[in-house]
């Protein structure tokens, strides 16, 4: 390796990240418990220091490197904005929750980035190691994140059953990826890509990596018939990581298969297009059916995020650069929206009292009305009820598998939809129909009020001016896929 | 100003006096409401007699294009335009003005109504939606005026929305109008199918001819001419709004509504909107006889029939309303017979005294308290000077005294129909000949009982509160009352109105039904329907036919009911009540309006809402949301349910779950790849 080759320049934000990471975890061991205040500083910082690096090493075209493993483009740059972002709605969501519950340490900060770092990895990777370094990096934090509330049998058993079923999953995987790797002989996406088109591998042993590959990859968006962990982990684990677990590595994962079906494997569409649709029906069956059955709001929420799973594969499977710009629009507001559901959690949660079922929500107009107001505009939004941005996303989706004649999956698509409305309606009555149970006075900080405001608000925003981020989404598909 | 301007200020004058007062009425108050809503009926009145006044001088165009397109589905264009005409410059002069009179006039008689602005709101407002309906130049427009001076209509019926039997009343005319206009939708439905594909008029006229001999299905196997059906599709429609038998039953209850709305709704425009629709119709209708019969029958039906059932009536208004329907059955009777300036002409001399005569109720309504039962009346003449004298010449013209107005059409209706060739022409002549003799009887009972004799409510019991006309504001005069005359506002309307009364038909006979006026825009098929014409030929001037009627049978029966009257009412009082013991079944029948009311009842409300029971129960309860509904919610319930059990908490079980995927996955996969 030539040294004056390395360029490193396209993966500076992660490596500010990386020392940024070690600095907090360093401070760890010379503060005082009283001074934990400063992670958080220190936390904010580091993600707004990536996103001006992130900016600021932005090139027109896609850039290589550490050999062709990683890759910085449009795609990557918009969604790890995307994601610097939505962990720094978590940290200030997470604030007064995390302290009152004696998580506010660096541990807490670390593993949060470091999840964060594995994230980046995965999004930028253009190699099948650096891909799955990435997806490692990411779920052991999560691992970790989960159980660090060690005394909390729930917590143990989230983290533990999620421990196992990732591992199991991520043997799919690398069975998958190693099948992949005996037929064409590379790990390299681009050759990968290449071999496929070219005829040169063998056609039954690719199929055979590519069930095992789309097995994995279901797991991590937490689709059905992979999707058991997903409820157990929700409901298990403390509301500040439930966040953290279901909102950007929802992002990254949707790059991640985009990157192994689309930029690796599109010869294949034929194949995996079928297969996604089968998942894709099933979760959004499965998740909007079984979240009414919920009387645990996490534990509904766990099941509408399968369900949006599905809806995201719809745009994915369509096979085209729309299809695409509308599963990436789809993924970024549905992060929006569950930012919104779970800080509206936190928010009602204090020391000693947990907000997490539906009966919880009961009478929120008559405690706090902006509050009942941001929870309605979500749940509108994720029911798609328009001018919210909920509507325009699943609109993008279905509107993309119409334009490739699936119109049964887009029957199907609405008719769950329509189903969905149904619990999504019933928070929204719960929040302003019913007598309040608990009319405690709900006490937030300043800066977690200001953002989550911001944060609904957007959703009725981008609802009605989609254009612009629509108009990224797909600047951002065409940039990063015209090089394969 | 150029003519589109100008009829656009026509029609959307009273329009903008109708939004300022009704939204913004309770800011500006009462007079403000009153005056701006005036000032826009009078803009609107004043510029109709200018357009009245260039037709009749000859100097104006037919004015016919659209103003507004409104949207265009599949090829159709619905556009807001307007044709202007002479027909539609008669009927404009005829709604604003009476319309004008009726707005001053309200001014007196809603004087203590916590409703005022609404009222004047609601009255504009149907002032534009008949001026739109009169002016379109097509189809979907004519039908937007037509369902909008119904919903006005329904509105001011329900005007004093607190009585019950006011609801009853404007559903019942809501309903009963839905029957009619079901009718007329789908005549216009035929129209936009097979008249190449327009709803403008004139595209409409133009493809008839070619249409004379095409036969449609409706009931397989049943060839029906394509123009008769249409056309009786149409008439349908104008049953409904202008009150024919057997869809006149709405009528008589609309007068639940103010008097004002009586007169200029119920008796001067809406009502004729029917008779106009079908003049304005009249090349469809010249080419179906079968058409024209329909039509007279329904006509002499209704002008024989409603005018027996106002003999019997007690509440004054009643008696002006029977009046009313029997009149519309005359215009009716005139269209049948291809007279349709004749009908046209009478209903502007109608529109004139009839208006009058309603007017001239409310105001002794007004010098009564309220009191509407007229065996409590009596003696009004020295009481109420103006308003006597306007009524009797009201009465007058109604009854077709010569030289006036409502001579001139009336008897020229009946020598039309005289005249006619359609097989249904001889009933329909007994039928307005015999009416002559029954209008004159009631029309002066009325008169007598009201302004005449003894001075009743001086004797009057307590007893009168009671059946239909039992309403919660109506105390009436006590024994030491007097009655007093109404205010000038509402006696100048009824001395505004008298002047057309007496005046209008000497002069405008000659150039409305015998000269060019209506030339080219009404078609009669002379050949085939030649009344008109050989009315044409025996008319010699209007002062000429004023003295021939003297000795003419309609002139000697309306005398002969006027002297029944007067020997019943006036002279010997008991022998009324006589007939009553001696002819109580008949007496029976009319006094429940031939039991029509019943029928209707018994077969159509309870039919129909026995029929939506059953849908209720089988259709909603059953099928919907039983199976449908809950079915669905119960499927989704048990499956949710079993999913949940599915999730055991157990990690074995989810990951064999996990498992059966991959292998799912994988056998359908490769037994694909096996098949192929």
């Amino acid at each position: 390796m030539n040294w004056a080759d390395l360029n490193l320049m396209p993966a500076l934000p992660e490596l500010f990240m990386s020392v940024a990471i070690l600095v907090i975890l360093m401070l760890d061991a010379f503060i005082s418990d009283a001074k934990r205040g400063l992670h958080y500083g220190l936390a904010l910082l580091t993600l707004a220091g990536c996103a001006v690096l992130q900016v600021q090493t932005y090139s027109a075209v896609p850039v290589h490197t550490f050999s062709g493993m990683f890759v910085s483009d449009a795609l990557s740059s918009l969604v790890k904005l995307a994601m610097y972002g939505s962990t720094a709605m978590v940290l200030v969501y997470s604030r007064q929750y995390i302290a009152d519950r004696g998580l506010l340490r660096g541990e807490f900060f670390s593993l949060a980035l470091f999840a964060l770092l594995g994230m980046n990895i995965m999004v930028s990777a253009s190699h099948f190691l650096s891909l799955y370094m990435g997806l490692e990096l990411l779920s052991l934090s999560l691992y970790s994140l989960i159980a660090l509330q060690r005394d909390e049998v729930k917590a143990t058993e989230a983290a533990m059953k999620y421990f196992v079923l990732g591992a199991l999953a991520s043997g799919l995987l690398l069975y998958g990826i190693s099948m992949i790797y005996g037929a064409t002989g590379t790990l390299d996406l681009a050759l990968v890509a290449k071999a496929i088109k070219l005829h040169t591998a063998n056609d039954m042993l690719l199929v055979f990596g590519l069930v095992f590959i789309v097995a994995g990859l279901c797991f991590k968006l937490g689709t059905v018939p992979f999707h058991m962990w997903v409820p157990d982990v929700y409901q298990g684990s403390a509301t500040a990581v439930t966040l953290m677990v279901g909102a950007a590595p929802k992002l990254a994962a949707f790059v991640f298969v985009l990157r192994i079906l689309v930029q690796g494997m599109e010869a294949m569409v034929a194949d995996w297009q079928a297969m996604l649709a089968l998942v894709a029906v099933l979760s959004m069956a499965i998740g909007n059916i079984t979240a009414i059955a919920q009387t645990n709001i996490k534990r509904m929420l766990a099941y509408s995020t399968i369900s949006h799973m599905g809806f995201l594969l719809l745009g994915l499977l369509a096979g085209t650069p729309d299809g695409y710009a509308a599963a990436l629009f789809y993924s970024l507001i549905y992060v929006l929206m569950s930012m919104v559901s779970f800080g509206i959690l936190l928010g009602l949660s204090r020391a000693g009292f947990e907000c997490e079922t539906l009966d919880d929500l009961k009478g929120l107009n008559s405690r706090n009305s902006w509050y009942a107001l941001l929870m309605l505009l979500t749940m509108f939004s994720m029911a798609g009820v328009p001018p919210l941005a909920g509507f325009y996303a699943k609109f993008a989706v279905i509107k993309a598998i119409v334009d490739i004649h699936l119109y049964w999956l887009a029957i199907i698509a609405v008719m769950m939809s329509l189903i969905g409305a149904f619990y999504y309606l019933r928070v929204v009555k719960n929040i302003y129909f019913d007598e309040a149970q608990d009319t405690s006075a709900i006490v937030m900080r300043a800066d977690m009020k200001l953002v989550l405001s911001i944060n609904a608000v957007a959703l009725l925003v981008l609802g009605m001016l989609p254009e612009r981020v629509i108009e990224l989404c797909i600047q951002a598909m065409k940039q990063s896929l015209t090089v394969i | 100003m150029d003519m589109k301007s100008l009829y656009l200020l026509i029609a959307l004058s009273p329009l903008v006096g109708s939004i300022i007062a009704g939204l913004f009425g309770w800011a500006i108050g009462r007079r403000a409401s009153h005056v701006v809503t005036i000032l826009g009926v009078a803009v609107s009145a004043a510029l109709s007699f200018k357009v009245l006044y260039a037709f009749l001088s000859g100097q104006a165009e037919v004015f016919n294009a659209p103003v507004y397109t409104w949207l265009t589905v599949g090829g159709y264009e619905f556009s807001v335009g307007f044709l202007v005409d002479s027909l539609t410059a008669m009927m404009l002069v005829v709604v604003t003005f009476v319309s004008l009179m009726v707005h001053i006039y309200t001014i007196g008689y809603m004087q203590e109504d916590p409703g005022y602005q609404r009222f004047f709101s609601y009255i504009s407002l149907f002032t534009f939606s008949m001026l739109m309906l009169v002016m379109s130049n097509n189809f979907i427009q004519l039908f937007f005026g037509w369902e909008a001076v119904g919903l006005v209509s329904y509105l001011l019926i329900g005007f004093w929305f607190k009585r019950p039997t006011a609801i009853y009343a404007n559903l019942k005319a809501f309903l009963v109008n839905r029957v009619g206009d079901f009718g007329f939708l789908l005549g216009i439905g035929l129209v936009l199918a097979y008249f190449g594909g327009s709803l403008n008029y004139s595209d409409v006229f133009a493809a008839a001819p070619a249409l004379a001999s095409k036969t449609i299905q409706i009931i397989p196997g049943c060839d029906w001419s394509l123009l008769t059906v249409t056309c009786i599709l149409l008439f349908i429609g104008a049953m409904g709004k202008s009150a024919q038998f057997p869809l006149h039953v709405w009528l008589p209850d609309s007068m639940e509504g103010p008097t004002p709305i009586s007169a200029l709704i119920h008796a001067a425009t809406m009502v004729t909107a029917g008779i106009f629709m079908v003049s304005r119709m009249s090349p469809l209708f010249e080419m179906s006889d079968t058409a024209l019969n329909v039509v007279l029958v329904a006509g002499s039906i209704t002008a024989l029939f409603m005018g027996f059932l106002g003999i019997v009536q007690n509440d004054i208004k009643r008696v002006v309303a029977y009046s009313t329907l029997s009149q519309l059955g005359y215009m009716t009777v005139a269209l049948g017979a291809s007279a349709y300036p004749v009908a046209m002409f009478h209903v502007m001399t109608h529109a004139f005294f009839k208006a009058l005569l309603f007017l001239g109720a409310g105001s002794v309504i007004m010098g009564m308290h309220h009191d509407q039962d007229m065996r409590n009346m009596g003696g009004l003449r020295k009481y109420m000077p103006i308003t006597w004298l306007t009524s009797l010449l009201g009465s007058l013209a109604l009854i077709g005294t010569p030289f006036f107005s409502g001579f001139y059409s009336k008897d020229s209706i009946i020598e039309a129909v005289q005249l006619s060739h359609l097989p249904a022409a001889g009933f329909a002549y007994f039928a307005v000949i015999a009416g002559v003799f029954v209008t004159a009887f009631y029309s002066f009972r009325m008169y007598f009982l009201v302004f005449h004799g003894k001075e009743r409510w001086m004797e009057k019991k307590d007893d009168h509160h009671h059946g239909h006309d039992d309403h919660d504001h109506h105390h009436g005069l006590g024994p030491n009352d007097k009655p007093h005359e109404s205010p000038w506002v509402v006696t100048l309307p009824l001395v505004l109105l008298a002047i057309p009364s007496v005046l209008v038909g000497f002069f405008a006979i000659e150039p409305l039904v015998y000269g060019s006026f209506f030339k080219g825009v009404i078609a009669i098929h002379s050949e085939a329907h030649p009344a008109l014409e050989e009315l044409a030929h025996e008319f010699h001037g209007a002062s000429a036919m004023g003295m021939h009627a003297f000795t003419s049978l309609p002139f000697l029966l309306a005398l002969a009911g006027v002297v029944t009257a007067w020997f019943f009412y006036m002279k010997a009082p008991q022998i009324p009540a006589a007939i009553k013991q001696k002819f109580s079944f008949i007496n029976q029948v009319l006094e429940n309006k031939y039991y029509l009311d019943e029928l209707y009842y018994a077969v159509f409300a309870k039919g129909s809402r026995a029929l939506g029971t059953f849908f209720w129960k089988v259709g909603d309860m059953l099928l919907i949301d039983g199976l449908v509904v809950n079915g669905a919610a119960k499927l989704v319930g048990t499956f949710s349910k079993l999913v949940r059990k599915l999730q055991t908490g157990f990690i074995y079980s989810y990951a064999m779950t996990m498992i059966i995927g991959v292998l799912a996955l994988m056998t359908l996969w490769f037994s694909q790849i096996i098949l192929r």
